[in-house]
């Protein structure tokens, strides 16, 4: 076999483990849209606060310990304890959960029925808000994360593949986690959406607000259990992304990435969302193994974009959304 | 008491469809343009007009070419970064190449091209709506930024990849470089704001802001009375770049000098922009010059008010400005979605009536 198809091959794997973790950050993205029609442009900046607390808690750090020490004079910034991953991860969620009410009750209860935009502004308010927030309260250093996942190349598959190609592929422990942990979570969300109570009550409310307000749902209980969703996705997205890149001020950039899936998948499909960051993560990594180095190189920022773009131009509603139906 | 419409008796159809109706505002409006031309220029220093007056001006322009665009024609764009970046290198390279032609005029050539490009990246506008149209701006974005910083043909071959304005003189007063008078800059900014402003606001009550609006109401609705979706959506994209060109071209090469792509021009100037327009209030030319006004005002005062005043470390400040504005911003769209032109436009009826109630 000609050794550029062996490469291209690795190249093509390892962009489906990118499209997976692109994929990760999508269904957040797509849980809120769905429930409330919020474009919630701080789905990423929502990993970040996330894995921030994590290592926060883990570590034992004071928060606001910047902002103490300043006003106060005082020199305090640990507690003095390690907790275990997984009794961090509960504390996170619990901290998601009450973010989840926070929003809820602050911002978005108070913008029901106002245009489309005013509500992506305001989730882009409260991305500025977040990513300030995050800085004080646990310092804008970059952390290293470590819950214990595997991380590191793969040597079976580099055996195995050496054995076939005479060349061993390079992949990652961390993304063969990740795309068993996506693909655990999107099991769960769709038996959860299907058939538990409160996912029947999800539905009902993404179909229509008022419907399911008259047979007695409240919105603002399904409200608020749809952002502690989408900061549970996004705890996992910032655990996943955090151990592989550290936790630090870019990994709010990875909802940068999720957008084009999105485009691509369509605002309103769980599928969607995986099909499209699997589309997305193999187009822009085989792109720029082909062309890229033909036109300077660091084409990823913008190749997922065009190609959704192209996508979208011959289908408006994404791969999977709802067709559109326009009436005057 | 003084600001009715009584008693101010419209005598031709020009005067009746005029924008000040009143004659308070009318003379308010030239109290203003006298102040801004004839007195701030001799009583300003550096420090205000490099921290507030460039910055204000430059992007309200900016905010006017995106208001255009968002607030009149209902197109909601992410890639105002991207276009400012056009606008920026567009003037370089005019700069660079034509060293004899006025500055003034590379600037508006700037525009120009700039309007190009943006009908280019508005055709999917044609297909694409909504949130999926504000996405896909947003390949222009890092597409643009993405081509000035690898293409060295854009920034002329230098080593640091970096592209810094040459000095130019309007009448023979340095504008651009490094030798330029706080007052000159300040005036060539104004002329541009002036002149966008006036443009602006008589195109969007013209027939061409008619057809941008009905596009934005309903575009179907519009289709079907005569508005040609094409042409209306690709003017709008083409007027709002124009205006946005010229901000990126003043904002490159009066108020920074040197500038670096992916920093000046990166998403988040897109998002600042579009806060502008949506505090500022959609749809309105006024409200785009008052969100920008907020938005340069707000950093400037928290950052001499919390490390000036309170003796905070600048790090923390920064991370609270985050913080302060964000919350704001929240805040805003809560009280008052449609932003501070609204807030205007209710004084203003209050005063009509001022002292009574109804």
């Amino acid at each position: 076999m000609p050794e550029q198809l062996v490469f291209a091959m690795e190249v093509f794997l390892n962009g489906l483990m990118a499209g997976v973790l692109y994929a990760l950050v999508a269904l957040g993205f797509v849980l809120i849209y769905k429930a409330s029609g919020i474009f919630n442009y701080a789905q990423g900046v929502m990993a970040l606060f996330a894995a921030l607390t994590l290592v926060g808690i883990m570590d034992g750090q004071v928060p606001f310990s910047h902002l103490i020490n300043a006003v106060f004079g005082t020199e305090i910034h640990h507690f003095g304890w390690h907790l275990p991953a997984l009794l961090a991860i509960v504390l996170t969620m619990v901290v998601m959960i009450a973010l989840a009410w926070l929003v809820n009750h602050f911002v978005f209860r108070h913008l029901v029925n106002q245009e489309p935009i005013i509500l992506f502004m305001a989730s882009i308010g409260l991305a500025y808000f977040l990513e300030g927030m995050g800085d004080i309260m646990w310092g804008a250093d970059i952390k290293k994360l470590d819950v214990g996942l595997p991380q590191g190349i793969n040597s079976a598959i580099d055996e195995i593949t050496f054995g076939i190609f005479d060349y061993g592929f390079f992949i990652d422990n961390l993304d063969i986690v990740a795309t068993g942990i996506a693909a655990l979570l999107v099991v769960g969300l769709v038996i959860f959406a299907q058939y538990t109570k409160q996912g029947r009550a999800m539905r009902a409310v993404a179909d229509d607000h008022q419907a399911a307000l008259s047979v007695g749902i409240s919105l603002n209980y399904i409200w608020v259990m749809v952002w502690s969703l989408a900061g549970f996705v996004a705890l996992v997205a910032g655990i996943v992304w955090g151990t592989k890149s550290g936790v630090q001020f870019s990994l709010s950039l990875i909802a940068l990435k999720a957008l084009p899936v999105l485009m691509l998948g369509g605002f309103t499909s769980i599928p969607g969302a995986i099909v499209g960051g699997l589309i997305i993560g193999v187009g822009e990594k085989l792109f720029e193994f082909a062309i890229g180095p033909m036109i300077g190189g660091a084409t990823e920022n913008w190749f997922a974009y065009v190609l959704a773009l192209i996508f979208l131009v011959f289908r408006p509603q994404g791969l999977f959304g709802e067709k559109i139906i326009e009436r005057v | 008491m003084f600001y009715r419409e009584a008693g101010d008796f419209k005598t031709s159809y020009a005067e009746d469809s005029q924008t000040f109706p009143i004659k308070f505002d009318r003379y308010r409006y030239y109290a203003v343009l006298v102040i801004a031309f004839a007195v701030v220029p001799f009583v300003i220093n550096d420090y205000w007009v490099n921290a507030v007056f460039l910055p204000f001006l430059i992007y309200a322009i900016a905010a006017i070419g995106l208001n255009i665009l968002t607030g009149y024609c209902g197109q909601v764009s992410l890639g105002t970064g991207g276009f400012m970046a056009v606008g920026a290198y567009a003037c370089y390279k005019l700069m660079t190449s034509f060293p004899e032609v006025s500055i003034l005029i590379h600037v508006i050539l700037a525009g120009g091209i700039t309007a190009g490009v943006g009908v280019l990246f508005g055709l999917p506008s044609l297909r694409i709506k909504g949130f999926y149209l504000a996405v896909a701006t947003l390949a222009a974005q890092f597409f643009l930024v993405w081509l000035f910083n690898r293409v060295p043909w854009f920034y002329n071959y230098s080593a640091s990849g970096q592209i810094s304005a040459p000095e130019r003189t309007v009448l023979g007063v340095p504008v651009t470089g490094a030798e330029t008078a706080p007052w000159a800059a300040y005036l060539v900014c104004l002329l541009f704001v002036t002149a966008s402003a006036l443009v602006a606001r008589n195109l969007t009550r013209g027939m061409a802001g008619r057809k941008w609006m009905a596009i934005r109401d309903m575009d179907i609705a519009a289709e079907i009375i005569g508005v040609d979706p094409l042409k209306a959506k690709l003017s709008a994209f083409a007027v709002s770049s124009f205006f946005i060109g010229i901000a990126g071209a003043l904002f490159f090469s009066v108020y920074l000098g040197a500038v670096e792509v992916g920093e000046a021009f990166g998403i988040n100037k897109s998002f600042l922009v579009l806060f502008m327009v949506i505090i500022g209030g959609l749809g309105s030319i006024f409200g785009s010059f008052a969100g920008a006004a907020f938005l340069v005002l707000l950093p400037v005062f928290l950052k001499n008010l919390l490390v000036g005043g309170l003796g905070w470390p600048t790090d923390l400040a920064a991370h609270l400005e985050f913080i302060i504005v964000g919350a704001l911003i929240i805040v805003f769209l809560v009280a008052e979605p449609h932003g501070l032109a609204q807030l205007w436009r209710v004084a203003k009826e209050k005063l009509r009536l001022w002292p009574f109630p109804h």
